[in-house]
């Protein structure tokens, strides 16, 4: 099969980009998204152009590192995967496919389809954390953990971070990737002693870098790769009121943090 | 920080304050709607319960200065909110595509809000002020009085506004835009008060829909039973009475009820 690729390309952040179009040469349909680019850069370096840059890792759909905008849906066509784990068997023989880098004002564009995402990292530096001492896995049986909160901590430690939540949502809002990391931690014991400091620091950190807000429509969990729920953004939101009327960190440099 | 200033400052904070201040409208609107459906019993029973709030100005007065403070705290953070949004994406996407998984009503919250907004006056001028300019029809809705009591007939001035099919329309109009935003509103304020977990979830969207299906129907009943004929009698009994007491003549011949 061959397609017909519209794509974003930009040398750097300071140079305006623009729509490219490129026809492919013969592709296997079973080929993921990132191996036909692959294929299309090869051809491209061979013509003695400038090959596609775009973000790739694991290839497996667990380091959240890919991304792409693929005709107006993060990650592709389908639900609960991500761009790496898209096949061409997913669209037709001359389909024109439309790729753009994630777009958001916190996530500035570094090349073509890369963007910079440290400001999901500056929010996991404001409060990601458990302060234990680490080095020596305790017995487990010692911290007893409920399984439904063992479960569902699973389900928001699933977030790879990619970044999808906010390049759906209309108005590029983190609250699921924010939220899924507040939840993860605040679910289990390990993660009570700094529950309420976590969440303000994370959501101020989240306001900080510029991300929107959440109007609850639902895109975030639609896109995801992993189907984080829009549930934990509640669970974020009843923590971060917690918060405040417990009136953590209201006085800097005074840790108010009460655990529940 | 203090609490306060994060509640003003930081999105969540003001995501609380559009959820509470919407809560206490949609309050509203139930009650008002439970009044109003008074419209289906006698016309005395309404008049008195307009009556009744009439004669109490330091209620009516205080209602309605909460529900002003509410309303202008609803749309400031709506779009306090939207600047804020509006500036995370300078740059749009290219592709047509609406964003994905979202619904119509999600999607259209400011403008379905604002255009109730404006819905809203004009009710207010309507039937609260009463610019007669507004209601299409000669009827003066100052003079609409019950014949037994003497105060204001509530039951023949919604006759009298809503037999004129235009007003009924925009009505129709401003009372389904109110549903679409609460359809997903309610839903919404759930969510961002964190009154929400897997289990309840399914249900908090069904009673979202059913609310706003529910309030659809009251509100326009009233409407589509003055269509259909309630109270056209009772209407020209009230206007003739009217009439008649207006009438400059002394030897006035007692109505006929
Ligand atoms: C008067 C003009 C109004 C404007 C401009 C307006 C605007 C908005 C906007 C932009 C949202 C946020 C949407 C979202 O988060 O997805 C919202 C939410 C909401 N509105 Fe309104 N609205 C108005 C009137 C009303 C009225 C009259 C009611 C109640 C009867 C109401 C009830 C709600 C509720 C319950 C929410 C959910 C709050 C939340 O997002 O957590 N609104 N409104
Ligand atoms: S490349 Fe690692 S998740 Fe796609």
């Amino acid at each position: 099969m061959k397609v017909k690729l519209k794509v974003w390309r930009q040398k750097n952040a300071a140079t305006p980009g623009r729509f490219e179009t490129y026809d492919t040469p013969e592709l296997n349909p079973n080929m993921s998204f990132l191996e036909m680019l692959d294929v299309v850069n090869e051809d491209l370096t061979t013509r003695g152009l400038e090959p596609i840059a775009f973000d790739h890792d694991c290839r497996e759909g667990i380091c959240g590192t890919c991304s792409l905008v693929i005709n107006g849906k993060p990650h592709g066509p389908h639900r609960g995967v991500a761009t790496c784990q898209t096949y061409l068997r997913s669209f037709r023989d001359g389909d024109t496919i439309l790729v753009e880098p994630f777009r958001a004002r916190p996530f500035p564009v570094i090349k073509d389809l890369i963007v910079n995402r440290k400001a999901l990292d500056r929010i996991m530096q404001a409060g990601g954390f458990i302060s234990v001492r680490t080095g020596s896995a305790p017995e487990a049986n010692s911290l007893p953990v409920p399984k439904e909160a063992a479960d569902l901590a699973m389900d928001a430690a699933a977030c790879i971070g990619c970044g999808a939540c906010v390049a759906a949502c209309k108005n590029a809002s983190a609250m699921l990737f924010v939220a899924a990391k507040v939840s993860h931690l605040g679910l289990l014991p390990q993660g009570q002693p700094e529950r309420y400091r976590r969440v303000v620091a994370m959501v101020e950190q989240m306001d900080r870098e510029g991300f929107g807000a959440c109007t609850v429509t639902g895109s975030c969990e639609a896109v995801c790769p992993k189907s984080i729920s829009l549930d934990f953004i509640a669970r974020m939101n009843r923590d971060y009121a917690v918060a405040l009327f417990k009136g953590v960190g209201a006085r800097p440099g005074r840790a108010a943090a009460v655990p529940a | 920080m203090s609490a306060w200033i994060r509640l003003l400052r930081s999105s969540l904070g003001l995501k609380y304050l559009m959820a509470g201040s919407g809560l206490v409208l949609v309050g509203f609107v139930c009650g008002h709607l439970v009044g109003n459906l008074q419209f289906f019993l006698p016309p005395p029973v309404i008049n008195r319960y307009a009556h009744f709030l009439q004669s109490n100005p330091e209620l009516l007065w205080g209602v309605r200065l909460i529900l002003l403070v509410l309303v202008g705290v609803h749309i400031g953070t709506a779009l306090r909110l939207w600047a804020l949004n509006r500036a995370a994406r300078p740059q749009p996407y290219a592709s047509p595509a609406t964003a994905y998984g979202s619904t119509l009503a999600s999607r259209t919250m400011l403008l379905s809000g604002l255009m109730v907004a404006a819905f809203v006056l004009y009710h207010l001028l309507h039937y609260t002020v009463k610019v007669e300019s507004l209601n299409g029809t000669p009827l003066a809705f100052h003079q609409l009085r019950e014949p037994a009591t003497g105060h204001a007939d509530v039951f023949a001035m919604m006759v009298a506004g809503f037999r004129v099919w235009p007003v009924s329309l925009f009505y129709a109009v401003g009372i389904a835009l109110l549903c679409l935003h609460l359809s997903h509103g309610v839903a919404a304020m759930f969510q961002s008060l964190g009154l929400r977990n897997p289990v309840y979830a399914p249900l908090i969207q069904r009673l979202a829909r059913l609310l706003a299906v529910v309030l659809l129907v009251g509100y326009l009943s009233i409407p589509a039973a003055v269509l259909l004929g309630r109270g056209q009698n009772y209407l020209r009994r009230v206007v003739e009475h009217t009439a008649a007491a207006l009438a400059p003549t002394p030897a006035n011949p007692p109505a006929a009820h």
